[in-house]
Order: structure tokens, then C-alpha cells, then sequence
């Protein structure tokens, strides 16, 4: 027969489940609160650094306004000289920088989370090109402009989203297939744009590439409105929703385990990724490397943990920084944002991989 | 809190190779119960199907006597839990924010920590032993300690029910008894009924009260430990020729397989 359940040996250590446990609630809540801490004291100075590299971007360019200048026009005085170039360019272009810049970086550490996989941001599976490819068609071929190429733009972004989801199918491998389709797609998308470049006549092809290269230098006030929307309804909820991206972070059966319907968070997840990517891309063109890069930096300064929040505030100061540099480091000459978030990229991301492996092998 | 487990005509498959065909199985409740069985017989498969991850082809499973595939999500989550083979150590985060996670399907979007939260995640931490390591990052931590960690996030699920499969592979002896221990502690403190795969059927026998015995999809044998750990049964499980002795302090029976002739030049 069987031993009776009691007469087994059980471990006279450990402790039942329920008893008064203050001792521990209290000492587990000091490893929380500094966890915690440590996170916020991060926010905080990237805060501060996207708060200087904007007013350095509104403020000091090749006219020197002063902040308290800065605050009278802001509020409504004209003065003559500074107004037009504060008001009509280097303001605007700070609020997009910042704008395009955060929506990039959440989007594209939105989907490194959740794909698991440091490669696999927007950029690289093809959303910003689908929006790329559809908007160059209607701008260089349809000769269409403004508001008709953000929403051709936007489409574009949702069919591939669309499709990628549409073949990645469901269960375990289906992050592993997302990725494959995205870089897959990507390619045919690339090409589509340079087959309607080849077609176009040069002074469109011109446009289409300096917007294909990611600029802010035709910004206007209602394009910032309407990012500005997007990006104050989709990236709060980005931040609410990747929260349970930590339960999908334990593999999916896991995840199903804790009651976490993990199809249709990606679903959700993909949508505010779209939203951003695409109301970014339409507007300020794909500008290179900054939904790649910001969220592994993050990544890394958060010590190993993903944050969407500190993910946004990278991406806004890496476009602030390039595009105040794009503009200003030749004299006479002025690049756009993307040819030096390109250039600046692959640098950063090569001192990644390799502090990456150093990381690893100190373990 | 004990809950009860069936699966009644339950078949099985991935794509169309099925693997379980028409098994029909009570989950004693309330009782620690360890399915053994040859590599690729199908016992992880039958305990995909009995945590509704993989919904069955025919047939169905009981939850409390509800079907589990119509019930949400979140309401199995409270009641069943679940510890997958090997799941996937995600990177920074701390001992005690893993097991936090044991806690989300008692939560909402929006709702917050509760005192009552705390209380369960520090009673896991402590019945674990991880009080200590709360704060160290779970991707630093030994094999061991790392399927403690594991377990207290299934222990903060407070479920009445819970699976495990294989819970002690790549662990050294002394660490696969530290968690069976626990698995037992659990068991008795609760009543949480408990259904493991294993594949060491020495430990199934001195830890399960009840040992479900499979071959190719289907079950061959169950009862006690004395009614399955028997010579005839691991001939025919497993297809080794064993001899089977009482442990001289417990008197559980202990399986010590004979050499393969055939397999001597």
C-alpha cells in the first residue's frame, strides 16, 4: 500500500503559505522600491536631456534667441528678425524631432519586446517601407501631395503589417515567422521604391529621395498637430498595454498558463506600432536607424530591462541631436536628419554587439 | 482547495499526426499525481491538453466539471497553473519581479498592488527560500535556484490546481529533491492537486501517491506507486527487464534496471 499522506516526509523548514509575513513584505518592498527607483532616476535624466537638446535645437541656431525671447513669441510678441525663423523653423522642427523621434523609438522597442529579438523593429520588416513605397508611388507617379500621401503612406504601413501577421499564422513560431516575412518583404518593398524612382523625372525623384532619406526640413504647424496627436493617444497606451509583454516575455505557453491571450496582445500591440510608425514615416519621412537603435541604448542604460518610456525619450534626443547636427556641421550645407542618424547608426550599433558580448563574457 | 481534473475521450494531435487518441483520465483530487513514460509517449502532449494549450481533436477536459476550452482564459489561470518544461528566462528582471508575474491573473489592466499580493508573492519567497535572492537577477541565478524561482511563480498563482512538466530535469539529485519536496509541502499545506510528468520513476514512486503510466498515446497502467512500480509494468512500459525492492527506510519501491544482454559483444 501507499504511505498515508502525513506519514511522509515533508520539510520541517519551510513556512505554511498563509501566516503574518510582515518581515518579509516589508523587506521585499525596499527591492522593489529601489528597482523602482533606479527607473525613474533614469527617466528623470533623459528628461532633462531631451529638455536641453530641445532648447539647444530651438534656441541656438545660426540665429542666438534667447529663452526668455523664446517665451515672448511663444506667447504672441513678434520680434522682427528672430519670430520667422524661430516660429517657422527651428521650433517646428524641435517639437517634430521630438515627436517623429518617440514614436519611432516606442514603436520599434515595442516590437523588439515583443518579438523577442533586437532585430526586429519596424524599420527592418518593412512598416516604414511599406508606407515609403506607397507614399513615393503617389508623390512621384500620381503627383499627388500633403494630407492624400499621410494617409497613401499610412495604408501602405497597415498592409504589411497586415500581411506579415496574415502569414505568420499562430502559435510558437510565429515571432520567428513574423520576422522572416517582415525582412522579406522589406526587400520587394525596396525595390518597388527604386523601380518608381527609376521612372520618376529628376526633380521628383529629388523630393521623393530627400523625403525617403527622413527630414524635417518642411515642417509645418498642422503636420506637428497631427503627430502630435497619434502620438499622445497611442504611445500612453504603448506603455499601459507593453506592460504584459513581461508575461509574454516567459514564452507562450507560459504566458497562456497566467490566463494571457497572447495573439491577441500582439494584434494590439501591432496596431500602436503601426499607428506611430506610420503617422511618423508620413510625415517626416523613415529617418534611418532611430526605431533600431533606441530601444536596444535603452536597453542598455536600464541595465538588461525593457522600458517603452526611456525607449521614447532615446529615440527624441538621438533626433534631436542629428538633426541640430545634420543642420549645422557644414557650414552652407544642410543634410537631412536621416543621413546622419544613418551615419551615426551603424557605429552605435557595432559598439552595441560588441559591448554585448562583453557583458556576456564577464558573466 | 483542491480542484478536479478529467479528460474524457481526449484525443490529441499537432497538425494531423495525432498523438493521444481517446484517453480518458481522473485526476485524483486533491493528490499528487506523476504521469511516467517512455521519450515521445505522448505525457507532455496529454498535459498541453489537460492546461488547454493545445485544444483536443475529439473529446474533452473538466475543469471543475466545467470544459475547459469554453472558460476564459484568465478564469483556468486562477484555478490551474502551469509550469512548462523549459521556459524562457527573460533578460534583467529580479527573482522577485518573476514571481510578481505569478500574480497577473488576479489583476486587471488597471488594478493595483494589493497588500493581500504582497503577502502571497513574500509567503512563495519564503517557502522557496528565495527571500534573500529577491533582489538578484533571475538570469544569474543556478539551475537549481532558478527552478525554485519557477515554482514560486506557480505558488504565487495560488491556483488549486497545478502541472508540472518535468520540474526536475537538469537538475542534480539533491536540487530535483528540493523542488519534489516543495511539490509535496504544497500538496500538503493546501491540498493543491498536483499533476506532474516525470521521467525518473524512482522519484515518481517516492513522491506521487498515484502514477498514470503511458505508452504510445495511450494509458497503460495507474494506481499507487505499489501497483505500477512493478516488474511487469516496466517490461511493458518501457521494454527493460527490472527488478523492484522496498527502499530500506521508507519501503517505497526502488527500480534497479537490468543490464541488455543483446547489447554485449
Amino acid at each position: 500500500m501507499t504511505t498515508p499522506l502525513l506519514d511522509r516526509p515533508t520539510a520541517v523548514h519551510a513556512k505554511p503559505l498563509h501566516h503574518d509575513n510582515d518581515d518579509t513584505v516589508a523587506s521585499l518592498r525596499t527591492v522593489r522600491r529601489r528597482v523602482h527607483r533606479r527607473h525613474w532616476i533614469l527617466l528623470a535624466a533623459l528628461t532633462a536631456l531631451v529638455i536641453g537638446l530641445f532648447l539647444v535645437r530651438a534656441l541656438l541656431g545660426d540665429y542666438r534667441i534667447s529663452f526668455a525671447d523664446g517665451i515672448r513669441m511663444i506667447s504672441g510678441t513678434t520680434i522682427p528678425g528672430a519670430s520667422f525663423i524661430f516660429m517657422e523653423s527651428t521650433l517646428p522642427r524641435a517639437c517634430m524631432a521630438v515627436l517623429a523621434g518617440a514614436a519611432f523609438a516606442a514603436a520599434g522597442a515595442a516590437f523588439q519586446s515583443m518579438l523577442r529579438n533586437p532585430l526586429a523593429s519596424p524599420d527592418v520588416l518593412g512598416i516604414n517601407l511599406g508606407a515609403s513605397a506607397a507614399a513615393v508611388f503617389a508623390v512621384v507617379l500620381l503627383g499627388w501631395s500633403g494630407m492624400p500621401v499621410t494617409l497613401v503612406a499610412f495604408a501602405g504601413a497597415v498592409a504589411v503589417a497586415v500581411t506579415i501577421h496574415a502569414f505568420a499564422g499562430r502559435g510558437g513560431a510565429a515571432t520567428g515567422r513574423m520576422i522572416l516575412v517582415g525582412v522579406g518583404l522589406a526587400a520587394v518593398l525596396s525595390s518597388v521604391v527604386h523601380w518608381v524612382l527609376l521612372r520618376a523625372d529628376i526633380y521628383r525623384a529629388q523630393d521623393a529621395l530627400v523625403w525617403l532619406t527622413g527630414s524635417l526640413g518642411t515642417v509645418t504647424w498642422g503636420e506637428i498637430a497631427r503627430l502630435g496627436t497619434v502620438v499622445a493617444v497611442a504611445l500612453p497606451l504603448l506603455v499601459v498595454v507593453t506592460r504584459q509583454l513581461g508575461i509574454l516575455a516567459l514564452g507562450d505557453d507560459l504566458a497562456a498558463g497566467l490566463g494571457l491571450r497572447a495573439t491577441r496582445l500582439r494584434g494590439l500591440i501591432t496596431a500602436l506600432v503601426v499607428a506611430l510608425t506610420a503617422s511618423a514615416t508620413a510625415v517626416c519621412g523613415p529617418i534611418a536607424f532611430v526605431g533600431f537603435l533606441s530601444g536596444p541604448i535603452a536597453h542598455r542604460l536600464a541595465a538588461g530591462r525593457t522600458s517603452i518610456p526611456a525607449a521614447a525619450l532615446v529615440g527624441a534626443a538621438l533626433v534631436l541631436a542629428a538633426d541640430y547636427v545634420s543642420a549645422y556641421a557644414v557650414p552652407g550645407t544642410a543634410y537631412p536628419v536621416g543621413v546622419i542618424t544613418g551615419l551615426a547608426g551603424a557605429p552605435v550599433l557595432v559598439w552595441l554587439l560588441i559591448a554585448g558580448r562583453r557583458s556576456i563574457q564577464e558573466k | 482547495m483542491s480542484a478536479t481534473l478529467t479528460a474524457e475521450s481526449l484525443s490529441l494531435a499537432y497538425d494531423k499526426c495525432t498523438v493521444v487518441d481517446g484517453l480518458d483520465l481522473a485526476v485524483p483530487a486533491g493528490r499528487v499525481t506523476a504521469i511516467v513514460g517512455p521519450n515521445g509517449c505522448g505525457k507532455s502532449t496529454l498535459l498541453r491538453g489537460l492546461s488547454r494549450l493545445l485544444s483536443p481533436t475529439e473529446g474533452r477536459v473538466l475543469l471543475d466539471g466545467q470544459v475547459i476550452g469554453e472558460l476564459p482564459t484568465k478564469e483556468v489561470a486562477r484555478r490551474l497553473g502551469l509550469l512548462p518544461q523549459q521556459p524562457i528566462v527573460p533578460e534583467g528582471i529580479t527573482v522577485l519581479e518573476l514571481v510578481e508575474r505569478g500574480r497577473h491573473p488576479h489583476h486587471g489592466l488597471f488594478k493595483q498592488w494589493s497588500r493581500d499580493d504582497e503577502s502571497v508573492v513574500a509567503a512563495a519567497l519564503e517557502m522557496t527560500e528565495l527571500v534573500d535572492l529577491a533582489g538578484t537577477p533571475v538570469d544569474s541565478l543556478s539551475g537549481g535556484q532558478r527552478q525554485r524561482a519557477w515554482v514560486a511563480m506557480a505558488l504565487a498563482q495560488r491556483t488549486p490546481a497545478l502541472l508540472l512538466d518535468e520540474p526536475t530535469s537538469f537538475l542534480d539529485i539533491a536540487h530535483q529533491i528540493d523542488v519534489l519536496e516543495l511539490v509535496r509541502d504544497l500538496n500538503a499545506r493546501e491540498g493543491t492537486t498536483v499533476v506532474m510528468v516525470l521521467h525518473d520513476l524512482a522519484m515518481a514512486a517516492r513522491y506521487a501517491d498515484h502514477l498514470v503510466a503511458m505508452c504510445d498515446g495511450a494509458i497503460v497502467a495507474q494506481g499507487s506507486p505499489d501497483q505500477i512500480v512493478t516488474p511487469t509494468v516496466i517490461e511493458s512500459v518501457f521494454g527493460i527487464a527490472a527488478s523492484v525492492v522496498a527502499d530500506p527506510t521508507t519501503g517505497d519501491p526502488v527500480v534497479i534496471p537490468h543490464r541488455r544482454k543483446r547489447d554485449r559483444t
